[in-house]
């Protein structure tokens, strides 16, 4: 059992090679973790790897997964678990960040994005419950986004996607709390990351994938539910969600 | 890779720590290298390091150089006075640190890197492996193409932390006698200068000295300062006033006492300024302009004397100037700033056309007596200085790769001169 301040010892992060994932995987491996990173490029989860041996990871194992391929995520879970027969903290963090005029016009690439985004995920947390509930420990760490907390014109498969999963932790946490394992919803704003670099990426409300692993991972220490980072989009979010239809739809957020 | 910026020159960018424009790129593009940043291998046998190009100066010294049995420790040889630089800045501007008199440039630590040139070629350079190349990119300000990654020999040291001195002096010539006396047994040596004394009292000011003490460690030091400036200041907080104060209570720093000894971290004898975070910002809005010189040993004293008159008569001041005696090994780079000789670094507050002209006649007395000016601390040599400092710079356009450019390269000539340069 890990205590509130006490690191984890066994950490598997699905989407590994993500900027957010890598700052994480930087900050447990300090601490002499194991990891075990799922990713669908073989090369640089490996080029990962030995930095984070050099980090000072205690072990690293890599697993190429394609988080796509829905058939086969439940192999892909349970061979991650026999890796270090188990973790403590699972953080699934992959995810991509459609254009939405070119989802919007297209089924296919709807039904693309809302299943990366919210069934694959979805899929692989139902896996890992079972195996946290018998463990009676651990932290699930999900990266939702702030953009599924009201649906707007901009992004909003994207956003029902990151929604829909949002519900999914929700009563997923309420199913585990019985068994002591901890079901964290992370909501990150702007970050400047790979997924962003196509967006003009500084600005007050622009983060670094650094500040936001560092707010993840103290939310993990602390075991809490709910994190938003930077922590002042709780508030831009509270005023997003209360804005009275009327307002928010001549907006053009 | 470069194929996605169509049509535009590129420059790599990396930590943003040059103080004038070898890493701007006005009117082309920047290549933002800082997710360039993992580490390959190592092997604490051999101390010999592999990074991406990307990875910072701090990220090694935090993760790499740790203190073992005895205190003893693996350390970066060359190391410029702020950790918070990458490798590929450190290889480009060839760094030196204050212990050149004995180890000489960052350049000589370097085993091999290999090189993203324009047309799509990936070539390995090391002194036995495309040679040519090798020797252009170290120091050649990021003009040779993109450096991805780097093996580096890191050096043995007997303990991390270092028993330091300080010695107040009073005239130049005690200076040189000073840093005569100390190059031998002390590894690290620069001294500041009280750029506002004048008459009999030019060149007095503060030797610092510090080698490394066999079997003491010390703390590791952050990878980010603990503070900083938060915000720019909206006016200079380097006036004509403060900088006089800053240089009148300096100088009393040692207070009664002409020498000072302590043992303390590496870090605070190499990096006294990485402690706060954008101390830059002090200036303000217009910015200061460093300065530094190198001048060959034979003119050195009466050049530096001069140097210091001038400023000392001018209404410019200096905070942080500093002196110091380079050695005479080799420096790898084409376009390596030091050579034998002595290196004046000073600082001024951007007050526009009078500081301009004041380092104007600066860098006309260091050119005159045979000596270069450092281009990553530059923002105003002339095409002229440059051509007259660095004489192997015509051997330096054959290696330029025609897809970069910088806004330094472009303001002394280098990318003219490659252009119309026969035979291409």
């Amino acid at each position: 059992m890990i205590g509130p301040t006490q690191m984890a010892r066994r950490v598997a992060i699905f989407g590994a090679t993500s900027d957010i994932a890598i700052c994480i995987a930087r900050r447990y491996a300090r601490s002499g973790a194991r990891l075990v990173l799922i990713g669908r490029d073989p090369q640089r989860l490996d080029a990962h790897a030995a930095d984070l041996k050099l980090r000072g990871a205690a072990a690293v194992v890599c697993q190429q997964a394609d988080f796509a391929q829905l058939a086969e995520l439940s192999d892909m879970v349970r061979f991650a678990w026999q890796a270090f027969a188990g973790f403590e903290v699972a953080v699934v963090a992959y995810g991509s960040l459609p254009e939405q005029a070119s989802v919007q016009t297209s089924a296919e690439r709807t039904v693309a994005a809302l299943a990366l985004n919210f069934v694959s995920p979805a899929v692989v947390l139902g896996e890992l419950a079972p195996l946290f509930a018998t463990q009676k420990t651990g932290v699930l760490a999900v990266i939702t986004s702030v953009a599924g907390d009201r649906g707007r014109k901009s992004n909003y498969v994207y956003g029902s996607a990151k929604g829909g999963l949002q519900r999914f932790v929700q009563g997923l946490r309420h199913r585990l709390y019985a068994d002591g394992v901890t079901v964290l919803d992370i909501r990150p704003g702007f970050v400047a990351t790979k997924m962003t670099a196509h967006l003009r990426t500084s600005g007050p409300l622009w983060a670094t994938p650094e500040k936001v692993a560092a707010d993840i991972v103290r939310a993990i220490n602390n075991r809490r539910t709910t994190l938003y980072t930077p922590r002042f989009w709780r508030l831009i979010m509270t005023i997003v969600r209360l804005a009275p239809g009327p307002i928010f739809h001549r907006s053009s957020l | 890779m470069l194929g996605a910026i169509e049509d535009e020159a590129v420059l790599a960018f990396g930590c943003g720590r040059s103080y004038g424009d070898v890493a701007l790129n006005p009117g082309g593009a920047l290549i933002d290298c800082s997710r360039l940043d993992r580490f390959i291998d190592f092997d604490p046998a051999t101390g010999i390091l592999e990074c991406e190009a990307g990875v910072r100066l701090a990220d090694i010294l935090e993760i790499i150089c740790k203190p073992e049995a005895h205190g003893s420790s693996w350390l970066l040889p060359v190391t410029p006075g702020t950790r918070f630089i990458s490798v590929a800045g450190a290889i480009a501007n060839d760094v030196h640190g204050k212990n050149h008199h004995g180890f000489g440039t960052f350049g000589r630590y370097l085993l091999a890197f290999d090189l993203l040139r324009g047309d799509g070629s990936y070539l390995t350079c090391s002194p036995t492996e495309n040679q040519a190349l090798f020797a252009a990119t170290i120091g050649g300000l990021g003009l040779t193409g993109l450096i991805l990654r780097a093996r580096l020999q890191l050096r043995r040291v007997p303990g991390l932390a270092v028993e330091s001195e300080q010695i107040r002096f009073d005239t130049l010539d005690d200076f040189f006698d000073l840093a005569a006396e100390s190059d031998r047994d002390w590894e690290y040596t620069a001294a500041w200068i009280d750029s506002l004394a004048t008459g009999k009292r030019i060149g007095r000011g503060i030797y610092a000295r510090a080698r490394h003490r066999a079997g003491a460690s010390s703390a590791l030091p952050a990878s980010t300062p603990s503070f900083g400036m938060p915000v720019k200041s909206p006016f200079s907080l380097a006036t004509p006033m403060t900088v006089r104060a800053f240089n009148a209570l300096y100088w009393r720093k040692l207070g009664l006492k002409r020498r000072v000894s302590k043992v303390c971290g590496y870090a605070s004898a190499l990096y006294p300024l990485d402690a706060v975070d954008h101390w830059n910002r002090a200036y303000g809005p217009a910015g200061f302009f460093q300065f530094q010189s190198v001048v060959p040993s034979a003119a050195a004293r009466s050049a530096t004397a001069e140097m210091l008159r001038l400023t000392a008569a001018s209404s410019e001041g200096s905070m942080i100037s500093v002196l110091k005696v380079f050695g005479d090994l080799d420096s790898p780079g084409m376009l390596s700033f030091p050579m034998p000789g002595i290196t004046l670094a000073l600082d001024f507050p951007n007050r526009g056309a009078a500081t301009c002209a004041h380092l104007a006649k600066l860098e006309n007395i260091a050119i005159e007596a045979g000596g270069r000016i450092y281009p990553a601390k530059d923002s105003l040599m002339t095409a002229t200085s440059f051509r007259r400092g660095f004489p192997r710079y015509e051997t330096f356009l054959r290696h330029i790769d025609p897809r970069f450019s910088s806004g330094f390269a472009r303001r002394v000539g280098l990318l003219e001169a490659a252009q119309t340069r026969p035979g291409t």
